[in-house]
């Protein structure tokens, strides 16, 4: 059945969504939006190095943005900028230097609208492994750190002082960040995965009153978008990845509607 | 336990340098099971701090800090929750531990707020709030409490009450307390030692020695000194709210 290639696209995306739902949730309630769209900028970075290397693309991108992470990390002790402008340092130095490196890789055919928007209709069976099996172990370890993570998302110094390790569990978080946008970046690609996290948890937000809720909502919203996105996209004949966050951004605004309607509902 | 005569957290000429600044310097201290240390001191004399010292929330520290329990409780001066943060009280109960039920209802019970288990906890008043995070800090039966200005906000009544409740907690658990207040009346007649904080130890003991220390006047004023005379009579009986006394058993 993983023959047809909008089975797989399908398959792929639903896999996606399972894992992006959770942590689009930690994205919003951290304020992260910025931080995951600097670590989906640099994979561009990573995506050369694998061409460059002839390396594995998810490995080398969960490389760049994990290094990256680190680099954000260390900058934010040594220097006195505040985060969004070291953020925006990173993310548009590392696109810039990812555009250069694929200058000097001229006897490579590059799709580059292809790595900026993504592919999902060239998902191959290979893709698919990766995005379930690393999405699997994402998931796994998220539930792991679950406590300590939510725990410290909602009051750092309570974490510190309840003997939560925090800073251990943020950095964790972090490469669980790096990971989901390596293995995502070929379905929606560099400039929409920060999309992908935010636009279901942000609607999940609209329509839960509690946190495993929002997660579950925003889970399930992350579906209904790629199905939609992807039937759509067929319909229409649109960019798949464009199509689904398109979908994601419909499934928001009808969440909206859902408040005014029970707001109203309540006078 | 027993080998180091039931200390929890001990703290050895510690201090805190931030930007070239002093918090705070010089303090040691010392909780030990089922007793309460208490931290008085002007506004900015480095009591959250001494706090947080304690609790390792700081890294980089002067002197040592020793602690031999991981069960602990901290109620902190200030905490905001995001708004893009959907949590209800009783989700907030169970933020460090794995609770049942029946421990979150006893906990939201014991500090009055067990109506508001469901509720939002961004939609609480300040009074409820500080009531459902001394419910939390209690809920995981602890070994140490921090708590830091733990009854703000809450009305008079209130006060007392949960004040009691503390210690009564304190005696049932046998849990040591650090507790920072400016309520001098409890500070002083519910507390085992006294630390008076101005960035730095200005004076220490019981309650006895402290309030006659010329540095506790001097930091307090005249009137902070009679105090414990006032407080200190010998309560035998109890006031009903229209104001006729019952004596107790």
């Amino acid at each position: 059945m993983f023959d047809d290639f909008f089975i797989r696209a399908l398959v792929a995306g639903l896999g996606v969504a399972l894992v992006t739902g959770p942590l689009g949730c930690f994205v919003i309630w951290r304020r992260l939006s910025f931080f995951a769209g600097t670590l989906a900028h640099s994979s561009l970075l990573g995506v050369t190095l694998a061409f460059s290397f002839d390396i594995n693309i998810s490995f080398s991108v969960l490389l760049i943005s994990s290094a990256v992470a680190l680099i954000l990390l260390r900058l934010q002790k040594t220097t006195k900028l505040p985060s969004d402008a070291l953020l925006g340092l990173l993310a548009h130095s590392s696109l810039a230097i990812g555009l250069v490196v694929i200058g000097f890789l001229s006897y490579i055919r590059f799709d580059i609208m292809g790595l900026l928007f993504g592919d999902i209709l060239a998902v191959n069976k290979k893709d698919l492994l990766v995005i379930w099996v690393g999405g699997a172990i994402i998931l796994l370890v998220l539930k792991l750190i679950w406590k300590p993570l939510f725990a410290s998302t909602v009051n750092y110094e309570l974490a510190e002082a309840e003997g939560m390790k925090p800073e251990k569990t943020n950095a964790v978080f972090t490469i669980l960040m790096a990971a989901i946008i390596a293995i995502s970046i070929k379905m929606v690609g560099i400039l929409l995965i920060t999309g992908m996290l935010i636009i279901p948890a942000a609607m999940a937000r609209n329509l839960a009153n509690n946190p495993k809720q929002m997660i579950i909502i925003s889970i399930i919203g992350g579906l209904l978008a790629v199905v939609l996105g992807l039937y759509s996209s067929l319909e229409f004949n649109t960019a798949s990845g464009p199509s689904i966050i398109t979908a994601a951004l419909v499934l928001f605004i009808l969440s909206m509607f859902n408040i005014k309607k029970f707001k109203q509902l309540k006078k | 336990m027993s080998l180091n005569n039931n200390i929890l957290v001990k703290l050895e000429n510690t201090g805190v340098m931030l930007d070239n600044k002093w918090l705070v310097k010089g303090v040691s201290l010392e909780v030990k099971k089922g007793k309460i240390v208490t931290l008085i001191g002007p506004n900015g004399s480095g009591k959250s701090t001494t706090a947080k010292i304690a609790l390792g929330i700081y890294k980089n520290i002067e002197g040592k800090v020793e602690k031999f329990t991981d069960k602990i409780g901290y109620v902190p001066q200030k905490i905001s929750i995001d708004w893009t943060l959907p949590i209800r009280v009783s989700d907030f109960m169970s933020l460090t531990e794995v609770l049942t039920n029946d421990e979150i209802n006893n906990a939201l019970k014991l500090t009055g707020v067990e109506h508001l288990k469901n509720n939002d906890l961004r939609n609480l008043s300040g009074g409820e709030f500080q009531r459902v995070l001394i419910a939390r800090a209690i809920s995981k039966k602890p070994d140490l409490l921090v708590l830091d200005e733990p009854v703000q906000g809450v009305d008079f009544k209130g006060e007392l009450a949960l004040y009691e409740l503390i210690k009564e907690i304190s005696e049932k658990l046998g849990c040591g307390i650090l507790l920072i207040s400016h309520d001098l009346h409890v500070v002083m007649s519910a507390t085992d030692h006294v630390l008076c904080l101005n960035g730095h130890v200005c004076c220490s003991g019981t309650p006895h020695a402290v309030v006659k220390d010329s540095k506790y006047k001097e930091l307090f004023g005249d009137r902070a000194s009679t105090i414990l005379s006032v407080y200190e009579h010998d309560h035998d009986h109890t006031h009903s709210p229209d104001g006729t006394i019952e004596t107790k058993k």
